[in-house]
């Protein structure tokens, strides 16, 4: 049935994927986009960066990441048997290394001395932070002044790791407004910075290469599910923010038309409230951050405040590729409330001894609802895209308990 | 490309007839307050300007600095969108038939509009020009196309980052007039180095056959008046927001026409 996917090539020469995607940004960045294209050209070419890539990826991440059977949660669960692609074991604890990591090495590559970052939850921060202390670059990592109150072991993670945290102040405060000042910053010192986007979002080419770079998790676990299940998965799930850790798992599913793809989005308070960050399912398209998909946007075309228990799925936009998956069929999305999401939480921790993300217990929560109705002998793969620990706080929080860290925590990251 | 008989051509060729060059002031729409908006444009056109920018609020302004983007800002508390932009221009041209206007903005309210729904009620309500700043020429055909056909014309970008072959590309797009941006950077960063931009502006006009104005960090008289010996036109944007935002509602049609006026005679001096 799914034939025409088998040759799948997205994005064409010029960025698009089907009609989402491209390079919307200004005169002013055309030239630094062009010159990332070339460069990351050749580097894909270059068998000297893939090894390089691949070296720190086995041992300065620790790949490949396991797959576990989550055997007790199945059996209570009673129908599909759940597995979960590991990618909280990970360094920095989230599928987020890989794509940083990537795009390090091409900043080093190309001479840039300096890199930047956006960031919502401070996962990506953190990761940025990390690469740029191990290659030696200076780092400056934009964030919502409310993401900042809100992670605040994070921003104490980056600093301690010798970035510089910007608190952003304008527009709604958050993820978005946060990529918007990085892509100032660009602009402004593009001949020395190299800017690292942390999802499957932005320009052309940053769809593709922090997919590529994230694809290495999908590929990993095409060769492992049939090593421990003898096949495939019947269906993959990831949740979706930008759409990074599910396009990572997705890529190389994408030919195997039998296995359904089911990206999470953060319903937040319920899709009906208008209080999500479901942009798939709710959105419309549109054209934010310099390519154009699903977006959260009112009549006037302003994009929106979002709402998510997890920091990292707080984002009115997605990826351009899901767009392009979701209206040609090939991949399925749904959105997964706060309430399910923190559910799952709770019972991934007691059932499997795994604290895993918020985000990633969106994902969870959707093999918990399919499972049930399907049979024993069909498998979910779950991609658990990172580790709970930065979510202590707001965890504790939603269970009335003022969680002791997060005061000495905040003055630490508000302090310089 | 010019167009014969658009309200912009007979700007510039007045200008040309007069030795002088254009002063263009861009002030965002619904900044400070949508009742302003009119009465704002009326006293750029007395204070000497030649052609009015007028911005589009957008929620995520990427291409401009914290002046601009706070002006974006205000105009979207009182809920300012492209309607009412349109509805401004409509206004205005019940008593200004000859100055043109420029809107400048971001793609997503436009597409949210849709493209046709957009630019015929454009041609209605009177706009000359259309600057879409994340829609370069690879990205706008259907924008150039709709905008084309009804005798508007598509306002393109170039930067000092713009390669030989960019500038080729964008001369083939751009009608009406070509604005160089003149400083690596969002709007209303730094101060601007205008022997640079000379050197850049004789590569321009070497292909791009229209107009040429540079905006971006002009904050003086001098500098807008340095910048008008080698362009066609000079864009003044950040300066007269901030203007705006020193200024009360009682004096801020004043404050800003005694500005855009300063800038005037430097320029004609
Ligand atoms: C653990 C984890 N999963 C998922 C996400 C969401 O990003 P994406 O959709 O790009 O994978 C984040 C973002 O911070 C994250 O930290």
């Amino acid at each position: 049935m799914n034939k025409r996917f088998e040759a799948y090539s997205f994005p064409d020469a010029t960025g698009h994927f089907g009609p989402y995607g491209g390079i919307f940004v200004a005169e002013t960045l055309q030239a630094a986009l062009l010159e990332l294209n070339l460069e990351y050209a050749k580097a894909q070419a270059d068998p000297a960066f893939i090894a390089e890539f691949q070296r720190e990826l086995k041992y300065y991440v620790g790949r490949p990441s396991p797959i576990y059977y989550a055997k007790r949660l199945s059996d209570e669960l009673g129908g599909a048997q759940i597995y979960l692609k590991r990618e909280d074991l990970n360094h920095t604890g989230a599928h987020k290394i890989n794509n940083t990591i990537g795009q390090a090495l091409l900043a080093r590559r190309m001479g840039k001395p300096r890199v930047i970052a956006e960031t919502g939850a401070g996962q990506h921060g953190v990761a940025s932070a990390t690469v740029a202390a191990r290659y030696g670059l200076e780092c400056v990592v934009y964030m919502g002044i409310d993401d900042v109150r809100r992670q605040a072991q994070n921003v104490y993670r980056m600093k301690l790791l010798g970035a510089t945290v910007v608190p952003v102040e304008s527009g709604s405060r958050t993820l978005k407004d946060a990529l918007n000042e990085a892509m100032r910053d660009w602009v402004t010192n593009v001949e020395s910075t190299f800017y690292i986007i942390g999802t499957v979002a932005g320009p052309h080419p940053y769809p593709m290469m922090v997919r590529d770079f994230n694809s290495v998790v999908g590929k990993e676990c095409v060769v492992q599910m049939p090593e421990m299940i003898g096949r495939q998965p019947d269906a993959v799930l990831a949740c979706v923010g930008g759409g990074s850790n599910a396009m990572g798992i997705f890529f190389d599913y994408i030919p195997h038309g039998n296995v359904r793809l089911i990206g999470c989005e953060a319903g937040g308070e319920g899709v009906e409230t208008g209080k999500h960050s479901a942009s798939l399912t709710a959105g419309t398209p549109g054209v934010l951050h310099g390519n154009r998909t699903y977006l959260l946007q009112d009549a006037n075309g302003q994009i929106v405040d979002t709402h998510s228990v997890s920091a990292g799925l707080d984002y009115p936009g997605v990826g351009p590729e899901h767009a392009w998956l979701k209206d040609s069929g090939r991949a399925e999305y749904v959105a997964v409330n706060d309430d399910e999401a923190l559910a799952a939480f709770h019972r991934l921790c007691r059932t499997e001894g795994i604290i895993p993300a918020l985000e990633s217990s969106h994902a969870v929560a959707q093999a918990m609802k399919m499972a049930p109705t399907m049979s024993k002998h069909q498998v979910l793969l779950v991609n658990l895209s990172g580790r709970g620990d930065k979510d202590m706080a707001t965890v504790a929080e939603r269970s009335g308990l003022q969680f002791f860290c997060r005061a000495s925590c905040q003055a630490a990251a508000e302090s310089r | 490309m010019a167009r014969t008989g658009s309200r912009i051509e007979a700007a510039f060729a007045r200008l040309v007839a007069e030795h002088r060059k254009a002063l263009i002031p861009f002030i965002t729409v619904g900044d400070p307050a949508l009742a302003t908006t009119l009465p704002l444009m009326h006293e750029l056109v007395k204070a000497g300007a030649d052609v009015i920018e007028l911005g589009v609020p957008f929620s995520d302004p990427m291409a401009d600095g914290p002046v601009i983007q706070r002006a974006s800002e205000r105009a979207l508390k009182h809920g300012v969108g492209l309607n009412d932009v349109l509805a401004c221009v409509t206004q205005f041209r019940t008593t200004n038939q000859i100055t043109p206007v420029v809107l400048m903005g971001y793609a997503n309210p436009i597409e949210r509009m849709g493209l046709d729904v957009f630019a015929d009620a454009a041609v209605v309500a009177g706009v000359d020009g259309v600057l879409v700043v994340d829609y370069p020429p690879e990205e706008s055909a259907a924008l150039l196309a709709a905008m084309d056909s009804r005798g508007i014309d598509t306002i393109y970008l170039l930067s000092p980052t713009s390669s030989a072959e960019r500038i080729k590309r964008v001369a083939m797009a751009a009608r009406g007039y070509v604005y160089y941006v003149s400083l690596k950077g969002v709007t209303g960063a730094g101060n601007i180095d205008t022997q640079e931009v000379g050197r850049k502006i004789a590569e321009i006009k070497a292909e791009v056959n229209i107009p040429v104005g540079v905006g971006f960090g002009i904050r003086d008289g001098a500098t807008a008046r340095l910048v008008s010996e080698v362009a066609d036109a000079v864009v003044i944007g950040s300066r007269i927001i901030q203007e705006i935002e020193s200024s009360t509602p009682e004096n801020v049609i004043a404050n800003v026409g005694k500005l855009v006026g300063s800038f005037r005679s430097a320029m004609d001096a």
